[in-house]
């Protein structure tokens, strides 16, 4: 008895399907969810909205002030759909008690987690578009000189290293539980803090300021910033484009080589699953 | 086919050993407070020896039944097979292929059901039967319509399956499992307590349709249970497993002839199963 030979494209085919079959899977669970999923969304919405009224309030150039802050605020909306997502991929699974047979299935780790990536970044994007469109039913947006294709390709940048960060930070509900779910949380809110989501890292406190370096977030922010508010072109924003891509290259693989450690000591320690 | 020869399952001198804290010691006295706490924050774990050197080997088309009592190390066992946890040592094949070398080869064999359902609940049975399909690379249509057909063959109402599976009574969401787990057509079928808590109707359609399957299709079993009565209608070959070792092993006929020499007054497997795996052990050649 042999395994049933299929071939590499037949093999493609199949790791692709079940691919989709993660996207498919979160888009059901969604739905059966919607009631929480308007709920959060409005709270976002409303959530913007505040944050850039304070911007109304700042003399001279209000209307740069609130662009500014609502680019912070959707930028970290985004981000954190993406982060969260694939962060928590593992611990659901987990509290649902599905943990085992999604890992028993025979595909590849990273098309597990591929569908989970893929999800979030179509979530995340018709999120940020319905909260964009409600917000500039409010304001008055001026995006007359801003450069749409250079903050869109950072955009995309930053997804890729979001991810990364993601999967390294999925590993730890595969280690405990619990206390996983709650360092991503906790990491999470320290990104917020230092990346200069509302304000500019200069008004960190001194010794705060050098740890933004390290968050991807911050170059999204800043990319963003320069492209959309002083329409700074393609050319002059590839150092930043660059740092993202680095930083993407870096932490997806070893994301995925941390992930596939953590998998194998939960193999080994009995930390998947116990009971039933 | 080729390999008659090699065993559908075969495990050489398992084990596996679990490192934890006795989390009851937390509430003794001495444990408490600050001083307490900080003491058993030091407390070294335990051992647990889950699987403690067991062997066996199941043929090709066999029911292998592995009966023993809560704690004993059945799912632990099971877990092996099913590329789930990882051996201490010893070494685990399923059709000549070493389940922690050839992981994924393995996977594409096997399928489990379990004692709890483990689903999405809030999603419906075809919602998780569709998701299944996917990650078994069956096409999801016709691999949902081979699950419902299977639902519908152990009583289960079709309609049902467009619901929420949290509205389902257990035996129910056991049926979607039972299906989910032979829609992928697995060669070596790992069955751990799948009738536990099941009503008696439930239970017989359950264990008919393991039958029905092992007559019809290429499929071997391994069973967990501690129903005697169950293992004995289902299963070729028994083991009887206590604190993670097997004490005594063979077809249910022989075994129940054997003890019955030691009680004049005829042996059932339940009494096997109580002396086995009792204090007073009758086996020999354990200790
Ligand atoms: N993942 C785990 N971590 C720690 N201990 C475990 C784990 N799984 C099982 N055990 C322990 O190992 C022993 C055997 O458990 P198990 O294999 O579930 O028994 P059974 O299925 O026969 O009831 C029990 O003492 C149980 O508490
Ligand atoms: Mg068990």
């Amino acid at each position: 008895m042999e395994a049933p030979k299929k071939s590499t494209r037949g093999q493609l085919r199949a790791e692709l399907g079940a691919t989709l079959g993660f996207v498919e899977r979160n888009f059901y669970l969604s739905k059966r969810y919607l009631g929480w999923e308007v709920v959060f969304l409005f709270y976002t919405i409303v959530n913007t909205l505040t944050i850039a009224l304070i911007g109304v309030t700042a003399p001279g150039q209000a209307g740069e002030k609130v662009l500014y802050l609502v680019i912070g605020a959707l930028l970290w909306g985004f981000l954190s759909i993406i982060f969260h997502d694939v962060s928590e991929s593992v611990a659901w699974e987990r509290w649902e008690g599905t943990i085992e047979y999604t890992f028993m299935a025979p595909i590849h780790r990273l098309t597990h987690l591929g569908g989970m990536c893929i999800y979030a970044i179509i979530y995340g994007i018709l999120r940020s578009v319905i909260v964009l469109a409600v917000v500039a039913l409010f304001f008055d947006l001026d995006l007359g000189g801003a450069n749409l294709l250079g903050a869109l390709a950072v955009l995309m940048m930053s997804s890729i290293s979001f991810i990364g960060l993601g999967l390294m930070a999925a590993v730890l509900p595969l280690l405990s539980a619990e206390r996983g779910a709650q360092a991503t949380h906790i990491l999470q809110g320290f990104i917020l803090l230092v990346s200069g989501v509302y304000y500019e890292v200069s008004v960190l406190p001194r010794w705060l300021q050098p740890i933004s370096v390290i968050s991807p977030a911050t170059y999204t922010l800043r990319g963003v910033r320069a492209a959309l508010l002083e329409g700074v072109p393609l050319g002059e924003l590839v150092p930043c484009l660059a740092i993202l891509a680095a930083t993407g290259v870096i932490l997806i693989p070893a994301g995925l080589a941390v992930f596939a450690w953590g998998e194998n000591y939960a193999m080994r320690a009995g930390k998947l699953k116990r009971s039933g | 086919m080729s390999g008659n020869g090699v065993p559908a399952a075969a495990a050489t001198a398992v084990r596996k050993t679990f490192r934890e804290k006795d989390e009851t010691l937390a509430y003794l006295p001495e444990y408490r407070g600050l001083a307490g706490r900080w003491k058993y924050a030091r407390l070294r774990p335990k051992d647990i020896r889950a699987v403690n050197d067991v062997s066996f080997e199941v043929r090709r088309g066999e029911i292998f039944g592995i009966l023993g009592p809560n704690g004993s190390g059945k799912s632990t066992l099971i877990r092996l097979v099913a590329t789930l946890l990882l051996p201490d040592a010893g070494r685990v094949t399923v059709f000549g292929m070493d389940v922690v070398k050839e992981r994924r080869a393995v996977r594409h064999l096997i399928n489990r059901v379990s004692v709890e359902a483990a689903f999405f609940k809030k999603l419906s049975a075809l919602e998780n039967l569709r998701y299944a399909a996917r990650l078994y690379g069956l096409p999801p249509r016709e691999g949902t319509e081979h699950a419902l057909v299977i639902l519908e063959r152990l009583g289960f109402d079709r309609r049902k399956a467009f619901g929420s599976l949290e509205n389902l009574s257990r035996g129910m969401q056991q049926k979607v499992a039972v299906a989910r787990a032979l829609f992928t057509s697995p060669v070596l079928l790992l069955l751990d307590e799948p009738t536990t808590g099941l009503d008696p109707r439930s239970k017989r359609e359950v264990q008919e349709f393991v039958l029905e399957v092992r007559a019809t299709h290429d499929t071997t079993v391994i069973l967990t249970s501690h129903d005697m009565a169950e293992a004995d209608r289902l299963c070729d070959r028994l083991a009887f497993i206590d604190e993670g070792r097997f004490v005594t092993e063979g077809r249910p006929a022989v075994l129940k002839e054997e003890y019955c020499r030691l009680r004049p007054d005829g042996a059932t497997l339940e009494d096997i199963f109580l002396d086995v795996t009792g204090k007073h052990l009758i086996a020999e050649g354990d200790d």
